[in-house]
């Protein structure tokens, strides 16, 4: 029994199955994150003051500039598969991953500082959305290395086998990535500079 | 020539040798516990899901005594919920409160969902559309295992200290934020949403991209079109809820206040909490997954009744395309109406307005669905199968249902009906002799495939008779009582309040038509398991049925068809004029 369009388009569709279905994913994840800044929006309106300046912008800043930068490596490593280069490809996943890692870093010092400082999520409502918006995008970048470090270390034995499902899955990674990232386009505004 | 033929003839029987020991291979794990099958995963989704309807109602039967006879110890079974729950089997109001929130969620969540969607639409689904699996067999055995983790969390908070969630369904905050056993009930759905998102990822690309050649989206049975549209619904409509559970799990775990306004006062001390944080927004995102989730029940249930109506009635749906087009617009439409729930929080006549409006709206396509199955019994010549009478009792239930909705869906009228009896019995005509009814017309209809044994038909129609008199005797007195003002969710039917003298008897009429409801289930679970020995054997389609589910064998394999289903036509060609038989399957070919 083989299962059709896993990796080549149906006609009508022109859609993979694994591509639909990262679509859709990612419409749920915008309604995820979409309740999430309503709640953000609901609060602030609702606060008789809300609190500005108490984040680094620079530490936030600086880890715009990387999920960025990783958005670009994750296009890459993509492209390079298209093009059959293998190696080059698997070499750019890792960058992604070590550009993840480095932001989760940066990450775990802000929380530090804040966790030091007694601002912990009970602090204040401002501090409550701040966690969680940015815990819940955390546990994304978490679950995106994951995924790429399944792609890049155990999973790249399906490349020798059949090397268009391999890039297709990459290009999926990719689509989920993208949107991680465009959550903390929004974000970092949203928190840090409004 | 000859060694060449010879050897291919070898090597055939040699594959077919190969292929046949590859289906042995399947132990008994992969093939009935962690299996891959669509079929048997469907199976498993029906079967936990009947289940906890079972479990559900059982909660529910234990309230009914209380209620019926306030202060008298339960009989027979008072003794097991233990003296902290029910000294001398007499119900203390907190485990009162308990059975009734967990009453609501197991329903709802891990009973009606999980058939409707997880069971029917996962073994139905994929067949109808001429597919091999779904699109996704190891996402949707994870969806099934996700939903049972769930179902254990939740079953298990009966056992915790404190005990299981007692702050209603809704779990509306504050309340639901201070009181005991909600931890659990935030983690159990957390997996129960997480289970649905895969499951509707998994549905949607399966009905886009797996359908059979010849399939185009018109020739699709409504009964697709239905699970197409719940899908939707749960992809969009459950994260605001997920979103929400994590908020109130921080709320809980973390110490925000993200549902606790400042100065909040419990029993007389002032919370320790940041405050600064608004109980309503809870309600908006509540009901923001929670209206949709009405449709989440109703829609799969139609698809059922449309399928066995145009089965039983021989001829084909009125109005097909109007059937799909309405079907799309009310799940459109269900994500607008949400705060039709709130119109008791203040929120504003501006907000109420337009929140009628589209209340307003939604009932509209409603009534078409309901009239377009109506109008098909038209001029017909009905069998009156089991499946039928179940589908046929759901149209006036609905019907019931829908209309006592109006008066809801309209600030003047609710701002008196709320929150009393009148909304119990409202909801439960559309979700228990509505839905459920049409979940046991499926069960009886698409048997016969999942088993190749028909059901009894005498226990059958013993099991829809007394279900259908007892569970109006549940339902109906409750709108008299919501008229006469008596208020749900009280723990001795509110005895204090002088206006409730005159309707307290009626809890004596519904709690002994529960336990009549209850009874009636016996020759269902009899003829549920005893078929599965007994039953007729039946052959590929025993009910001369046109949709494509009925070409595979009774039951199907793994792979579901033979040779690779092709459609000619559209799903209820019955009846047609000049043709051989009453019925002329989709998969058919057009004779030259």
């Amino acid at each position: 029994m083989e299962i059709p369009y896993t990796v080549e388009p149906r006609p009508d569709s022109g859609l993979a199955n694994g591509k639909l279905g990262i679509w859709l994913f990612l419409a749920s994840e915008v309604m995820l994150f979409g309740a999430l800044f309503s709640t953000y929006i609901l609060l602030r309106v609702g606060a008789i003051e809300w609190p500005h300046g108490e984040l680094s912008i620079l530490l936030g800043g600086i880890n715009t500039v990387i999920l960025i930068a990783s958005s670009v490596t994750m296009v890459l490593a993509w492209a390079q598969l298209k093009m059959n280069n293998f190696s080059r490809g698997r070499m750019f996943l890792l960058i992604t991953i070590v550009l993840a890692t480095i932001f989760l870093v940066n990450k775990y010092f802000e929380y530090a500082e804040h966790f030091g400082k007694g601002e912990g999520p009970w602090h204040s409502t401002f501090f409550a959305i701040y966690f969680t918006l940015t815990g819940l995008h955390g546990l994304h970048i978490i679950g995106g290395i994951v995924v790429m470090a399944y792609l890049a270390g155990p999973g790249a034995g399906l490349w020798k086998r059949n090397p268009d499902q391999f890039t297709n899955r990459v290009e999926y990674t990719g689509l989920y990535w993208h949107f991680v990232d465009l959550v903390w386009i929004f974000l970092f505004p949203v928190l840090y500079l409004l | 020539m000859d060694t060449t033929a010879t050897g291919t003839a070898h090597g055939h029987v040699h594959a077919h040798e190969h292929d046949h020991a590859h289906h042995e291979e399947l132990g008994f794990w992969r093939k009935y516990v962690f299996s891959l099958d669509h079929k048997v995963i469907g199976v498993q989704y029906a079967i936990t899901g009947l289940l906890f309807l079972l479990f559900g109602f059982t909660l529910m039967m234990v309230m009914r005594f209380q209620l019926a006879y306030p202060g008298h110890p339960i009989p027979f079974i008072g003794s097991l919920f233990g003296p902290e729950n029910a000294p001398n089997g007499v119900l203390l109001p907190e485990f009162y409160n308990q059975l009734g929130a967990m009453h609501g969620t197991i329903m709802v969540f891990l009973g009606v969902v999980p058939l409707a969607v997880g069971g029917f639409g996962n073994f139905v689904m994929p067949l109808q559309i001429g597919a091999p699996d779904m699109a996704f067999p190891k996402l949707n055995m994870m969806s099934y295992w996700v939903y049972f983790c769930g179902g254990v969390t939740m079953f298990a908070s009966f056992f915790m200290t404190g005990g299981a969630a007692q702050s209603g369904w809704t779990s509306y905050p504050p309340l639901a934020v201070i009181a005991p056993g909600q931890t659990m009930w935030l983690f159990g759905m957390i997996f129960l949403i997480t289970s649905s998102l895969l499951g509707s990822v998994n549905f949607i690309v399966t009905i886009v991209q797996l359908r059979a050649k010849g399939l185009s989206y018109m020739r699709l049975p409504f009964f697709v079109w239905a699970q197409l549209v719940t899908s939707f619904l749960l992809l969009l409509a459950f994260p605001p809820l997920e979103a929400a559970g994590v908020l109130q799990l921080m709320d809980r775990l973390a110490g925000t206040s993200f549902f606790l306004p400042s100065g909040l006062v419990v029993s007389g001390k002032p919370l320790t909490v940041a405050g600064g944080g608004n109980p309503l927004l809870w309600q908006h995102l509540f009901w923001f997954l929670a209206h949709p989730e009405v449709y989440v029940l109703i829609l799969p249930a139609m698809g059922i009744v449309s399928e066995i109506i145009a089965n039983n009635t021989r001829k084909p749906l009125w109005g097909y395309k109007a059937l799909v087009y309405a079907a799309v617009f009310l799940g459109f439409m269900s994500f607008i109406v949400w705060a039709h729930h709130m119109f008791m929080t203040g929120m504003g006549t501006t907000i109420s307005a337009f929140f009628q409006t589209t209340t307003m709206i939604i009932s509209i396509p409603s009534v078409i669905i309901l009239t377009a199955m109506l109008l098909s019994l038209w001029g017909a010549s009905i069998r009156f199968t089991t499946p039928m009478l179940f589908a046929l009792a759901f149209l006036p239930m609905f019907g019931i249902g829908g209309l006592t909705g109006l008066p809801l869906g309209l600030a003047p009228s609710d701002i008196h009906l709320h929150d009393t009896y009148y909304v119990i019995g409202h909801f439960h005509y559309v979700v228990a002799p509505g839905t459920i009814f049409a979940l046991f017309g499926g069960v009886y209809y698409w048997f016969p495939k999942a088993t190749g044994r028909m059901m009894n038909e005498t226990l059958g129609k013993i099991h829809f008779w007394v279900s259908f008199v007892a569970i109006n005797f549940i339902f109906m007195p409750m709108f008299i009582q919501g008229l006469g003002g008596m208020n749900r969710r009280m723990y001795d039917g509110g005895m204090q309040y002088a206006h409730n003298a005159g309707l307290l008897k009626w809890n004596i009429v519904i709690g002994i038509a529960a336990w009549t409801l209850g009874l009636a289930q016996l020759p269902f679970i009899l003829n549920f398991f005893g078929s599965m020995k007994w039953g007729r054997l039946v052959g590929k389609n025993p009910w001369d049925a046109t949709t494509l589910e009925w070409s595979a064998p009774s039951p199907p394999g793994h792979g579901n068809f033979v040779t690779e289903p092709i459609v000619y036509r559209g799903p209820y060609e019955y009846s047609v004029p000049g043709a051989a038989a009453d019925f002329t399957p989709q998969f058919e070919p057009e004779r030259a």
